[in-house]
Parts: C-alpha cells; structure tokens; sequence
C-alpha cells in the first residue's frame, strides 16, 4: 500500500524561525519535514509520509485568523493529502488556538481527517475539543517525546477510517460523544465494585464524570437594603403571555428582557411559563410563584428595598447548554451593571 | 447564570429547590425554595398564607444579600 501524505502545520518557533519578534510570519509552506515533523514521521513506522509543512507565525493567526485560515488551507490543498496534524502546541495559547482552529477547517473544509495535540489547560483545548481529537500533552515540548508517542498512532486511525476507542484509551481529550457498548458485568456489579474499591481507598473510574465547573469571587453584600436597586431573573421560564420571543420549551437558544414598570402582580391573564420540563399548572395560575413581583412590589412600596429594577430577565433551563446560559448572563449582566442595579435575585424551578 | 452575574460584581441570590445542583454549579448565596414546580409558592395555602410565605421567602433572599460570606452559604432561615 502506498503512504499516506500528512500535511503538518506547525509555527514560526518549532519551525526554527524565530521566538515572539517573527511571530507575525506570514504562511509558507516546505516541503518535507521540518523541526518536530521528524519525530512524528519516525513514529508513523513507515505507514505514513510528511510531504509538506505549513509554516505560520502565532501573532499572524492570531490577529488576522480568517486571512491566514484562508491563506494555509489554500496552502494545503495541492498536496493531496490523506491526513492533517497541527502541532502539538502544548501550552502556548495563541499556538493551540491556530492548531485547533486548522485542524477543525481542514477536517471539516477539505475533508481531510485531522488531529492536534496540546495541555489541557490551553485555551484551544476549551475551544476545539468538541469538533476535532486534540491529544493531550504536557504542557511543554519536553514532553514532545510522550505526545508524538500518541498523536502519531491516533492519527494513522483516524485517516484510515479505523475505529477509535475512548478518550482515556487513546489519549484525546473527551469529546463528549457517547457510545452503547455491551458490558460484561451488569450495573449494578460495576457500582459495587467502584464503591468497594472507593471504600478501600483504590483508584477507580467514574462511568458518568461529572462537568468542571469553575468558581467566582464572591460579591460584597448590600450595606443598605433600602436604598438597593434590585434586579430579578429566572431560569423557570416565566414570560408574558403568548411567549413573544419564542423561548423555547427546553434547549434554550435566547433569553427575553421584559418590563416590569408598573406590573404590580403578575396575574394568569398576563404571563404565563415557557418552561417545558416541570408542570406549568402551578406557575400559569399564579407566576408570581417563580417570579415573585408582587411581594417585591410590596416591599418597595414599604422602603424595605430602594427599588425594583424594571425590567426582568428570563430564559427557560431544560436541558440548556451551559455555554448558551453563559453567554444569555453574560449580555444580561452588563446591562444591569451599567443600569446601575446593586443585587439580584435568580429563581430556578 | 448565577455565576456570570456575580463575575460582574453583583451580588446575588440563587433562590431554587435543589441546593446540591445549586451548590455545584457555583451559587455563592443560596436561599431554598418550596419545590420544583413552585418555588416560591404552594398552591394547599389560600391566597394570603401563600404571600407571606412567598415574602418570607424573598426577605430571606434580602438577607442573604446583606450578609457577606466567604464560601458557598445556604440561607435555611
């Protein structure tokens, strides 16, 4: 069987170029092998062949990415090529970005299989690992020895169409794809025995990981309630009647911002719950339920708080992907800075 | 959504039924509600018993915010 041609893409410092002063080197490309395309080649045992490298500098990718996306896939193209790996970038971020942003358009372009490798901790890792197999590595070319060992074998899969195995069996990063598969022992074997094992102080895997999720600073608390500006948001999905903005019923894609001035109490004939993963009979009767305006209301007219914020915010959380929440409160949240409110209250069903 | 609020600088109240999801996405102040469907609410009560709960709720939720904590804290009363 003949090789199979790899196209490698590396950046101007593995390239031998030079460090941060080149690192606005415009897209080249050279045939063969070039700095760390060697060791790769040496670990595709004579399956496989470098017939060319792509050369950038990270500044350029970074501050111009569609040009210099457009410029190395156009680049790549003549060389026919059978499979496309990008690095590894271990941790330099705006290297990792480039690998994973080209890995991902070349697959996905030119459908040619790709793969990268990087640390965890890159910020290409968080924005690729989905689309394409990022390896992980160590987070220095140190460890270019140990990541070649993978990428090399994962890659030669990947191009021939093989069938790939887990991420913890082949050293890519979860992609978060599930596959059914017929275990040996039942469930409930396999719960005892990682109980067991977490009993005897043993190492043992989880079927079901749990997502990382990260931490924030806490705010300060309110000094005086009374003269507070206080904002209310809610993920139960409560909107005027009719649901205006279409939110949907679960996988949100939006959020809705709706005024609240002069609303003393939200009644059944005037909002109602988009939500579609809890039962709306209680929260269409009476929607203060999940969003309390009435008592607020009350106590706004008491001085106990300076006042209600006049609008409201509000998205549906079924099933809703954590980016999307992210990127709703991300938008939400500066508004509410830049109106000047002091405290919010989030109400999830 | 708690947490990118509170990235900004403002405080805020998580007000839900199940603390334990709360307490893993990242809610720093936590007031626990009623239930699922009706969190602020229970639909057994007449009218004016389901307010006062409702405003003990949120009085409770105010409190939260006038109190400063330093790690992830549940407003049980």
């Amino acid at each position: 069987m003949d090789k199979l041609r790899v196209v490698h893409y590396i950046n101007q410092f593995f390239a031998g170029i030079g460090g941060e002063e080149v690192a606005d080197h415009r897209p080249e490309v050279r045939e063969g092998v070039v700095g760390p395309g060697m060791a790769l080649q040496s670990g595709f045992k004579g399956e496989a062949e470098i017939v060319a490298t792509v050369i950038c500098g990270d500044t350029y990718f970074g501050e111009n990415t569609e040009q210099a996306k457009k410029e190395v896939l156009e680049l790549i193209k003549k060389y026919d090529a059978d499979l496309f790996i990008a690095g590894p970038a271990f941790n330099a971020g705006r290297y990792g970005f480039a690998c994973g942003t080209m890995a991902e358009a070349v697959e996905k372009e030119l459908n040619i299989p790709s793969i990268t490798g990087m640390y965890i901790e890159n910020p290409g890792a968080d924005m690729f690992k989905k689309s394409v197999y990022i390896v992980s590595t160590k987070d220095s070319a140190v460890g270019m020895k140990d990541a070649v060992a993978k990428m090399a074998p994962l890659a030669l899969k990947h191009a021939k169409g093989e069938a790939i195995g887990t991420a913890a069996e082949e050293g890519y990063m979860e992609r978060g794809i599930r596959e059914n598969y017929f275990a040996e022992k039942r469930g409930s074997e396999r719960a005892v025995d990682m109980i067991i094992k977490k009993l005897k102080g043993e190492e043992f895997e989880t079927e079901y990981p749990m997502p990382d999720f990260d931490r924030v600073e806490i705010a300060p608390a309110i000094k005086d309630m009374s003269k507070a500006t206080i904002a209310i948001v809610t993920s139960g999905g409560i909107v005027p009647k009719g649901n205006p903005d279409h939110i949907e019923s679960s996988s949100a894609s939006k959020y809705g911002s709706y005024d609240i001035s002069g609303v003393d109490v939200l009644t059944e004939a005037t909002y109602e719950t988009a939500h579609g993963g809890y039962d709306p009979t209680y929260a269409n009767d009476d929607p203060n339920r999940v969003l309390p305006v009435d008592v607020l209301r009350d106590l706004e007219k008491e001085g106990k708080i300076g006042k209600l914020y006049e609008t409201y915010f509000a998205t549906v959380g079924n099933g809703t992907a954590v980016a999307s929440a992210q990127s709703f409160a991300k938008e939400y949240s500066q508004k509410l800075k830049e109106d000047g409110v002091d405290a919010v209250i989030l109400t999830s069903t | 959504m708690v947490k990118e609020i509170e990235r900004t600088g403002i405080p805020v109240v998580h007000i839900c039924t199940v603390v334990p999801i709360s307490l893993t996405v990242g809610a720093n102040r936590i007031v626990p509600a009623i239930a699922i469907p009706h969190p602020l609410g229970n639909p057994n009560l007449d009218g004016n018993e389901e307010k006062a709960l409702r405003r003990k709720l949120v009085e409770r939720a105010l409190k939260a915010l006038s109190t400063e904590v330093d790690e992830q804290t549940v407003f049980e009363n």
